[in-house]
């Protein structure tokens, strides 16, 4: 997948993207601001069409379907039902103007259809129960304004669940809620994926949220994907600095505390600025002389890809096959599945 | 609702209050002397001007002239036209039905046909035909109402005999004061529906809304429509005066009955009751217009209901 700007320097936005997603799991999508996680996520549901500005390229596939083939009618039916998403803030993410009520009772209708009044009404308050909202006869009747910005994450998900779709997707949907919340959120997402054995991509800026409920971490960096493995790996032995970095950060609970968070010097550039070869070679304190001359081709292992010319070995296996990766060329094939 | 209508009307009554003054007081500090104009067929004898003056009480101070009128306003008498001696209060309940019914079809219109403008302007956006919609918005902001119920009455009246010209009887002779009188009002109306419908595009809920698999049409005219045109509301209220002060010139070009009729026939005779009493129709019916659009902004946006009922 490649996203680019089309206005302005001809630099993508997100470039060389290319992962799948395994049913019942829940990928994280790590990364700061600006690194591109949120695009791509709003590229598979082909929400980046309606973004004038931005070009995508590339492949997404979808239970054996090529959604970049299909024109937009087609994704928005898609849409929904197949796949749903949630977004970062959810107090803006409803109609104001209508009742959370009748905003369910459209993503009911795009599963089920019209629905006759008593059972829809079943329906919407098993929804509502099912994200954890006891109350539901009043919820259903309020508006997005008299409830709290949990509530409404709640709410997003019940219309998220509403449509039985088989990806869920959801951009920092904890970002804007409080801590407390944020936890009950999560537990949520994870309750829900495992009863209905769908497919969650996460996207996330908070490693500490990856840590607690990702299988498969995607790290991305400056638009690219930097590291791309199971969540043991990542965690246990990251072997992309940049991931290590991002691991450093992370205040320990336990032990000695440091005296002064460690944090990676300097600040990820904009597609403009992005460096040749490595886009975080400038940064990073394992760099060689070709890290800033040639892009880092994704090293693919089973479960594990990196794209790094210098990568932090494992220190508790021996890695006689390290300084001969398996290259393999840009993957043109999206795998959303 | 009972407590917020109190509210409203309560808080309109300073208001009036300052539009008695302010339109009492010019007409007394512009020049001209209601009494010359009456005189002016005959000789004016001394004790002929004292007599009048005293009859209609101003040679009394200016303080005493404006209590004792506002006193008689209150009892719902607006005092006696100088120049006919009828009672202005059914002067003007006689002339107000047919401006009242001029104002708000063109308020109707300017809502009806801004709205559905702005609403395919930003539609198709940047398109010829939302070049052509905001081309006409801002010819018709520009254009004086007066010229374009000439142009109105030279195409339509006389180059095409569609619509009568003149006259104020039934509903076809209201067709064309009424679009003379909107145009602007539409150009208004339409630029900020378009302006509004972009913005609510812009929405975090509209990407949730494409999200959720629902189609443009439905996101646009169910979703996007409702939360854009709501502010429109509001300036459709404010248009009202502006209407009202428009239909007085209308009128005129229209050789129509009306309000507009009686204040042209005041301002050049000083009638000072006449005038007073006018305004002070006009001025009370914006307030209650504007009343009317707070209660329905409260109905249609259960935002500022439920903020109004909290408090």
């Amino acid at each position: 997948m490649r996203a680019q700007r089309r206005k302005g320097p001809a630099s993508a936005v997100v470039d060389g993207v290319s992962f799948s997603l395994n049913r019942g799991e829940t990928t994280c999508v790590v990364g700061e601001s600006g690194s591109g996680k949120s695009v791509t996520a709003r590229a598979i549901m082909g929400l980046t069409r309606l973004e004038p500005a931005l070009s995508v390229s590339g492949e997404i596939w979808f239970d054996g379907k090529p959604l970049h083939q299909m024109d937009n009618p087609s994704v928005a039916r898609l849409r929904g039902r197949d796949i749903a998403m949630v977004f970062q803030e959810p107090m803006s993410s409803l109609d104001p103007l209508f009742t959370v009520g009748s905003q369910l009772t459209e993503s009911l209708r795009r599963r089920h259809g019209k629905l006759p009044n008593q059972n829809l009404r079943t329906r919407l308050l098993a929804l509502l129960s099912d994200v954890g909202i006891p109350d539901g006869e009043r919820v259903l009747r309020s508006r997005p304004h008299e409830l709290s910005g949990g509530m409404c994450q709640r709410v997003m998900i019940a219309a998220a669940l509403a449509g039985e779709p088989d990806l869920l997707i959801a951009d920092e949907p904890t970002t804007a809620l409080d801590v407390t919340v944020q936890a009950g959120i999560l537990a949520l997402l994870e309750r829900i994926r495992t009863e209905r054995g769908m497919a969650v991509l996460l996207v996330t800026h908070d490693m500490g949220v990856a840590a607690e409920v990702a299988d498969q971490v995607l790290v991305m960096y400056s638009g690219r994907i930097v590291e791309n493995a199971s969540a043991d790996e990542v965690f246990e032995s990251p072997r992309h600095p940049y991931t290590a970095g991002l691991l450093s950060c992370v205040p320990a609970l336990e032990g000695e505390k440091p005296s002064v968070l460690p944090t990676i010097p300097g600040s990820m550039p904009s597609p403009e600025q992005r460096p040749p070869g490595c886009a975080f070679h400038p940064r990073c304190a394992r760099s060689a002389d070709r890290c800033s001359t040639e892009t880092p081709l994704q090293t693919q292992k089973p479960g594990l890809e990196y794209a790094c010319w210098n990568p932090i070995e494992p220190t508790f296996l021996p890695m006689p096959t390290a300084d001969v990766p398996t290259h393999t060329a840009q993957a043109p094939k999206e795998d959303a599945r | 609702m009972g407590y917020l209508i109190a509210r409203r009307i309560l808080a309109g009554i300073p208001t009036l209050l300052g539009v008695t003054l302010v339109v009492f007081l010019i007409l007394r500090l512009v020049p001209g002397d209601p009494v010359a104009g009456l005189l002016s067929g005959g000789p004016a004898t001394p004790e002929l001007v004292a007599g009048l003056r005293a009859q209609f009480g101003l040679d009394q101070p200016l303080p005493v002239q404006y209590l004792s009128f506002l006193g008689d306003a209150l009892q719902g008498d607006l005092g006696t036209s100088y120049a006919t001696g009828q009672s202005v209060t059914s002067m003007i309940s006689g002339q107000l039905l047919p401006t009242v019914q001029l104002a708000f079809a063109a308020a109707l219109l300017s809502t009806v046909a801004g709205i559905g403008l702005g609403v395919l302007a930003a539609a198709v956006r940047n398109s010829f035909t939302d070049g052509l919609i905001r081309v006409f918005s801002v010819l018709g902001t520009a254009m004086p109402t007066f010229w374009i119920g000439l142009m109105l009455i030279l195409v339509v009246s006389f180059q095409f005999r569609m619509l009568p010209a003149t006259g104020s009887d039934g509903f076809q002779r209201l067709i064309l004061p009424a679009v003379a009188l909107a145009v602007p009002a539409i150009g208004v109306m339409t630029r900020l529906v378009r302006a509004n419908v972009l913005e609510v595009l812009g929405e975090n809920f509209v990407t949730a809304l494409h999200a959720k698999g629902l189609s443009y049409r439905t996101i646009l005219l169910r979703h996007v429509l409702r939360n854009a045109v709501l502010p429109a509301v509001t300036v459709a209220g404010l248009q009202i005066g502006g209407l009202l002060a428009g239909a007085v010139v209308v009128e005129t070009v229209f050789a129509r009955q009306g309000l507009g009729n009686l204040i042209l026939q005041a301002i050049t005779r000083n009638d000072y009751p006449v005038l007073q009493g006018v305004v002070i129709v006009i001025g009370a019916l914006v307030v209650l217009v504007n009343i009317v659009v707070d209660l329905v902004y409260g109905a249609v946006d259960p935002r500022i209901r439920s903020s109004l009922a909290g408090r």
